[in-house]
């Protein structure tokens, strides 16, 4: 199986006339079964189509066009717009949202969250490229063209989280030449807010009967590492997890962030040497090289059967 | 980004939060006009983004006019870890009978602001909560339901505080509260929030960082406040290298190729995307090489852009040679990157198969990009050479021998500052 998207996921595109929206359209249908985009929407563009797909003008058109509630959709539009497209999503029953846009301020970002969950949706992102489940579907860029993408990804055991979008696709292919291959990949965003963090994908994970083990990818910057550290404390979790942290060097250049917006340390917790040890005490191996993470995932897996 | 202490002030007075009747100047003369028209003893302070003023001598209380004077043309040409102060604070030397600590920030985790108040201020507050987390509160407020003051009221009566303090200071961190929410700010502090002889409160420092993202939506204020577009205030100001950098990023919009940070050595980077730009520093350094600079290519920047950037590291004073790495790529192409690198190295002078330590950069259009890389000999790899074994290459290469791994990293030099 998977977590948040599977075959019959429906979803739509909103800001589907843009560049790099149509792109990622092509791909989600062109990856695996071929993607259910059942609508796009850029206002003022109704009646238009982008490789077959309908656009309209508000979600609730297209929503009213499938004839039937919409899963998904994922959200490409300029960053002033994006909290009011995110809003019009999730007030049109649309439960998981994943936002690619970048540089949205925190608040909007908070709002957006609140409402999500006061609505019992989820957000994935923003700043990120997305969900895929390989051979199955993708919702996002993540993986690029369906050719590439499935360079990249293949079915198997292993969840895989990252705060770096391209990062998911140079460890899931790592995992892949080593033989192990993914039950699902979520990009998670590289902000410092975001909507679904590690330890709030823990659970659909632990739930998911084909996932064995976790691969993270982390950096400097926010408490989303201490909290996951609590989480596999308190839950005492099947997963057995390895993380490679990124970034490193930042320890030594205090107030500056590099690479994603969320690097930005804010407190002494949110360093790269911090996180490590924190990790650590929870159980959670620290790879030192990307390269390392086949070997010491697939022996924790093999020593937790073995048990 | 990040305030001075006037400009935060000015922001807290503008919110309704009574401030003292201080002044700013960049000129001896006029602190001590100011501090006439003040009358009385005054606090000269130095106004500069770092910490540790008062130790390195840039606080000063003056008992007269001239002794302003005096102090504020001290204080004005003393340099604080780095930094020249931006001017100097006139402030009048308040009767404080109790310091307070009033703050705003965010909880990622929560994903809410959170109200932080104590009743012992004028100190670190993480030090406060270490000593005595009794006397210190927390709560965290709606980010979409209208903000209460009841709210306030919670978070400073849970630390204690009663009586008319507790009335007096409910509007204060009330306001804190929602000027955090509609400026886009990171950090909004008032420390110490100070009660005088008389009972009332008055903000005596406050710190307050805007969030960068969010700077387009308060041009009012930043230019109320006279803070041009230009001033990013990062930990340490833009070198020449960097504004080039940016410079090259800015020539079109397609894409990134940019986000440059100068160090002081021989290896040129050329890599991307985020992760993957921070994935390779670490590796470069792990085998014992100096970067001469950071930088990130990413969303499938034009031949011309990258070429800029490539163009830039080369011409960087001691770098030997670039080294051209990505994580695998799914939205820039591999053959528009290997073109811009070349075409650097051909307007440049020089051969690409020398200057290039190592091009690895796998997906997109990758086998049209090896393609050129073939005819022009450089060294390419695919994503069967990690990361860290193309950092590798790099650094042996530079180095003309084994890459001395077991080393360690050298300690991070920042470039131009010289």
């Amino acid at each position: 199986m998977s977590i948040l998207i599977d075959a019959d996921t429906t979803f739509i595109v909103q800001g589907i006339t843009g560049r790099e929206a149509v792109n990622l359209t092509r791909e989600c249908l062109d990856y695996g079964a071929g993607a259910k985009v059942v609508g796009g929407v850029t206002p003022g563009r109704l009646g238009r189509e982008v490789h077959g797909v309908p656009v309209f003008d508000t979600v609730a058109q297209a929503v009213a066009h499938h004839g039937a509630p919409i899963d998904g959709s994922v959200v490409t539009v300029p960053p002033a717009f994006t909290k009011d497209a995110v809003f019009e999503a999730i007030e049109n029953g649309v439960k998981l949202i994943v936002i690619v846009t970048e540089r949205i301020p925190r608040r909007d970002v908070a709002e957006m969250v609140e409402l999500a969950t006061l609505r019992g949706a989820r957000i994935i992102g923003p700043n990120c490229l997305g969900i895929i489940v390989p051979d199955v579907i993708k919702m996002g860029g993540i993986g690029g063209p369906a050719r590439n993408a499935a360079q990249a990804y293949t079915p198997g055991p292993i969840g895989v989280i990252s705060r770096s979008g391209g990062m998911t696709t140079e460890m899931s292919s790592t995992l892949s030449a080593a033989g192990l291959g993914q039950s699902t990949a979520v990009s998670i965003g590289g902000d410092a807010i975001i909507g679904q963090s590690y330890a709030e994908l823990m659970p659909l994970f632990e739930a998911d009967e084909q996932t064995q083990g976790i691969v993270i990818y982390t950096e400097p910057g926010g408490r989303m590492e201490a909290e996951l550290a609590k989480w596999v404390t308190e839950h005492n979790s099947r997963l057995p997890i390895v993380a490679f942290m990124a970034g490193r060097f930042m320890d030594e250049m205090p107030g500056m962030s590099f690479g994603h917006a969320g690097t930005i340390v804010e407190g002494k917790e949110d360093t790269a040497s911090e996180k490590i040890a924190r990790l650590a005490q929870a159980g959670i191996t620290v790879a030192e090289r990307i390269e390392d993470i086949p070997s010491l995932i697939g022996d924790k897996i093999a020593e937790r059967s073995a048990v | 980004m990040r305030f001075f202490e006037y400009e935060a002030r000015e922001v807290v007075k503008r919110a309704g939060i009574p401030v003292t009747d201080f002044g700013f100047t960049t000129d001896p003369g006029e602190a001590r006009e100011i501090a006439q028209r003040i009358g009385g003893p005054t606090v000269i302070k130095s106004q500069v983004l770092t910490g540790g003023r008062m130790k390195a001598g840039g606080v000063k209380f003056a008992d007269t006019p001239e002794e302003a004077e005096a102090y504020a043309r001290d204080i004005l040409a003393l340099e604080i870890n780095g930094h020249m102060p931006r001017g100097v604070l006139v402030d009048p030397k308040a009767e404080v009978e109790q310091e307070y600590y009033a703050g705003v920030v965010w909880d990622g985790t929560r994903k809410q602001p959170v109200m932080i108040f104590s009743p012992v201020g004028g100190i670190d507050i993480e030090q406060v909560a270490e000593e005595q987390p009794d006397k210190v509160g927390r709560k965290h407020f709606s980010n979409i339901l209208p903000f209460g003051d009841f709210e306030a009221k919670e978070v400073i009566a849970s630390t204690g505080v009663t009586g008319s303090a507790l009335n007096k200071l409910t509007p204060i961190v009330a306001r804190l509260a929602k000027l955090f929410v509609e400026n886009d700010m990171t950090l909004a502090e008032i420390n110490p929030l100070g009660r005088l002889k008389d009972g009332s409160f008055v903000a005596l420092d406050a710190h307050m960082d805007i969030e960068n993202e969010a700077r387009g939506r308060h041009k009012k204020l930043l230019k109320d406040l006279g803070v041009g577009d230009e001033e990013t205030r990062q930990a340490r100001e833009a070198t020449p290298f960097e504004l080039a950098g940016e410079a090259v990023d800015s020539q079109d919009h397609r894409g990134v190729a940019g986000n440059v940070t100068e160090f002081d050595g021989n290896l040129g980077l050329v890599i991307g995307a985020g992760g993957g730009s921070l994935t390779l520093f670490d590796a470069v350094r792990a085998h014992g090489g100096q970067p001469a600079n950071y930088c990130e290519i990413g969303g499938n920047p034009s031949v011309s852009k990258t070429c800029g950037l490539a163009k830039l590291v080369l011409q960087k004073p001691g770098v030997d040679k670039i080294a051209v790495m990505m994580s695998i790529v799914s939205n820039t192409r591999v053959d528009i990157v290997a073109r811009g690198v070349i075409k650097a190295c051909l307007e440049l002078g020089h051969d690409p198969a020398e200057k290039i330590a190592i091009f690895r950069i796998p997906g997109a259009w990758e086998e049209e990009g090896f393609k050129i890389l073939e005819k022009y000999g450089v060294e390419y790899a695919d994503r069967s050479v990690s990361l860290n074994e193309a950092a590798r290459r790099a650094v042996e290469k530079i180095q003309g021998t084994t890459a001395a791994s077991e080393t360690g990293a050298p300690g991070l030099i920042p470039g131009g500052h010289t």
